[in-house]
């Protein structure tokens, strides 16, 4: 799934050095990367860190003060009428008119670019299922709706790169597995998808390749099963006799205990296991441990992996950016 | 790149689904009426005082008029118009032509003359305020201007479905006065003179260029003079639209510049550079009635420069923000 000629294929989205000032403030501070034909690219970074601002740039709603935004070769910014053909983007809330139906938000669109018929109106209703309530008025649409209508409207132009900021925001966890299986089958046709998000897990699912953008800067461009392997991955032991399984543990040379102040994970999933001991160790030496464990008469009622938050990936970047 | 044409057509089915222009109709539908219903009063008192002769209810209000003149407590300015006035009505009456005939087209001419300034700016603001603020506060904008065309086009089909509605606004409030009077005052009154060209200077009209048009081709350049104005609120409403993010700041704001106008124009003010302002402008029409102009120095060309001025500043700044502004939200 994770394709390696990706490497080889034409780029389809090049940001180069892009800087953003308003008023006065650095906003983006030095934005690069590539996004390559049929890989879904995911651009992650925390609220406030630039994401939007980023996105507002590739589609020419908002003017860099610095560097080049290039969609298939063209210059995003000085011929916005060539280069944003290839572009189909929601950014945001997938907002139309709510006083129009939804079939007639799409012909409005559709009037907007050369070529758009009647017939691939009525194919991009079908591709995203919502045939039974085109003719309604959008004010009537549910949350999940509207984002079905934006892709729609998005999908129009048969664009080269299809932008989405948050797309999961308001879904339910159902609509997201469908979204999910729904990009990932638009990337297979071909097309580049790129994905803004501030949860880890959600790139994870989705992208092939990810930029990490923090305080206005590009900490990181890579594979995202690099990326994340840069981070430790917890394990969490729940035992029924902690104080004896805590000494246990101390003492082995392959297993690194975490205190409660150092690590990230997230207080919900904790809240559901008392007494558990944060770990850092190798998943081949789980089994082992397991076994030992029962030999000493101590019963294991939990061992859980936990993968790494963003916010642990962030400080393990910029650590290494500071020792580096 | 999607012709002009395509976007023309999406800006008017916008405007038209927002039912804008139908809350504009409604508006004349309901006021109309009531100004015939008042006009009809006046018509059936002076009726019942003058016993049809206009001739006499003319000189009645020649009498007033000149003996208001030589009162000490009007002011200066109200003696300059209530002289004009009397000179008017005097080339009426030695020309025996009534002006006030009750029919459907003196009573559209007079409706007219008094909707310039106030009741069709109104109008044209309910259409052009939102135009391209409500894109922003509904965030619509966002998808409009991603979409493959320069961002001057998208300001241009707005400004030609902005004149488009403008026009019709004009159109349908001269049709449904002269429809829905008639119904009351009779449908004639096409052919009746009406004498244009009066020139106030000084103290004196001068009737030397003045000649007679029938009452249709009057309305006609009346509803091209208001078309005119109205076509200048709608640019600089437009130009507000841009740079105010919410529509009702948008609308309040060129509301209060029109009222504005209207209330320094009533000051007949020794403030002589006010008259370079947009607002004291808009009274087009008065021109034609050969009614002193609010501030001395003021002519119909004079008028038309000035508005053009202020249209062609505003297009300047629309433009110039709209296709250089971030969309930042």
């Amino acid at each position: 799934m994770r394709d390696q000629t990706s490497h080889h294929r034409e780029t389809v989205l090049s940001v180069q050095g892009v800087k953003k000032k308003i008023g006065g403030k650095p906003i983006i501070k030095g934005v690069s990367f590539d996004v390559r034909a049929g890989e879904i690219f995911g651009f992650l970074g925390p609220n406030g860190s630039g994401k939007t601002t980023t996105i507002r740039m590739l589609v020419d709603l908002i003017k860099p003060t610095e560097g080049r935004i290039l969609v298939c070769g063209e210059d995003v910014n000085r011929t916005p009428e060539r280069a944003l053909r290839h572009v189909g983007c929601i950014v945001e809330n997938p907002e139309m008119y709510g006083y129009l139906t939804g079939w007639e938000n799409l012909e409005h669109f559709a009037r907007m670019q050369e070529g758009i018929t009647h017939e691939r109106i009525r194919e991009v209703v079908e591709t995203v299922g919502m045939d039974m309530r085109i003719h309604d008025k959008v004010k009537t649409y549910s949350l999940g709706m509207r984002q079905r209508l934006g892709i729609a409207q998005a999908l129009l132009g048969k664009p080269k790169l299809l932008i989405l900021d948050e797309p999961t925001n308001g879904l339910d966890p159902l609509g997201i597995k469908e979204l999910r299986e729904f990009i990932r089958q638009l990337a297979d046709g071909g097309m580049s998808l790129f994905i803004s998000s501030h949860l880890l897990s959600e790139i994870q699912l989705m992208c092939d390749r990810v930029a990490i953008i923090a305080r206005g800067e590009v900490i990181a461009v890579g594979d995202v099963d690099e990326l994340v392997s840069q981070a430790d991955t917890y394990t969490v032991w729940q035992l029924d006799k902690p104080e004896e399984g805590h000494a246990m543990l101390a003492a082995d040379p392959e297993v690194r205990l975490v205190k409660e102040t150092e690590h990230r994970i997230d207080e919900a999933l904790l809240a559901g296991m008392p007494g558990a001991i944060i770990t850092v160790m190798d998943e081949d030496r789980i089994a082992e441990r397991v076994r030992r464990f029962v030999e000493a008469g101590i019963g294991v009622r939990t061992v859980q992996r936990v993968a790494p938050s963003l916010e642990e990936l962030f400080l393990r970047l910029t650590e290494g950016e500071r020792i580096g | 790149m999607a012709n002009l044409l395509n976007l023309v057509q999406n800006e008017t089915i916008k405007v038209w689904k927002k039912r804008r222009f139908a809350v504009v109709l409604l508006i004349l539908l309901i006021l109309i009426p009531v100004f015939v219903y008042a006009q009809m009063k006046i018509a059936q008192n002076s009726a019942q005082k003058f016993k049809g002769d206009w001739r006499a209810e003319l000189q009645t209000q020649i009498t007033d008029n000149t003996r208001a003149l030589g009162s000490d407590r009007i002011p200066e300015e109200w003696k300059k118009w209530r002289r004009a006035l009397v000179q008017q009505l005097q080339y009426y009456l030695d020309h025996d032509i009534n002006p006030r005939t009750p029919n459907a087209v003196t009573f559209t001419r007079g409706f007219m003359d008094n909707a310039v300034t106030l009741f069709i700016p109104l109008m044209v603001l309910a259409i052009a305020s939102d135009l391209v603020s409500s894109e922003r506060s509904s965030g619509t904008v966002k998808m409009l201007l991603t979409r493959p065309v320069r961002r001057w086009r998208i300001l241009l089909s707005k400004l030609v479905t902005l004149t488009l509605y403008v026009s019709l606004i004009i159109v349908a409030t001269v049709l449904l006065c002269y429809l829905i009077s008639g119904l009351v005052f009779g449908y004639r009154g096409w052919g009746e003179p009406v004498f244009i060209g009066f020139q106030v200077s000084g103290a004196d009209v001068n009737t030397s260029g003045v000649h007679a048009v029938p009452q249709v081709i009057y309305v006609l350049m009346q509803a091209g003079l208001a078309w005119f104005a109205s076509m200048v609120v709608a640019i600089l409403a437009l130009m507000v639209s841009v740079l105010v993010r919410s529509t009702a700041a948008s609308f309040v704001t060129m509301m209060a510049a029109i009222i504005a106008g209207a209330i320094l124009t009533n000051m007949a003010s020794s403030w002589h550079s006010a008259k370079y302002l947009f607002n004291v402008n808009l009274e087009l029409t008065s021109y034609l009635q050969g009614t002193p102009p609010p501030i001395e120095g003021m002519t119909l060309g004079f008028s038309l420069a000035v508005l053009a001025v202020w249209a062609a500043a505003g297009l300047v700044v629309s433009f110039g923000v709209f296709t250089k502004q971030d969309i930042l939200n």
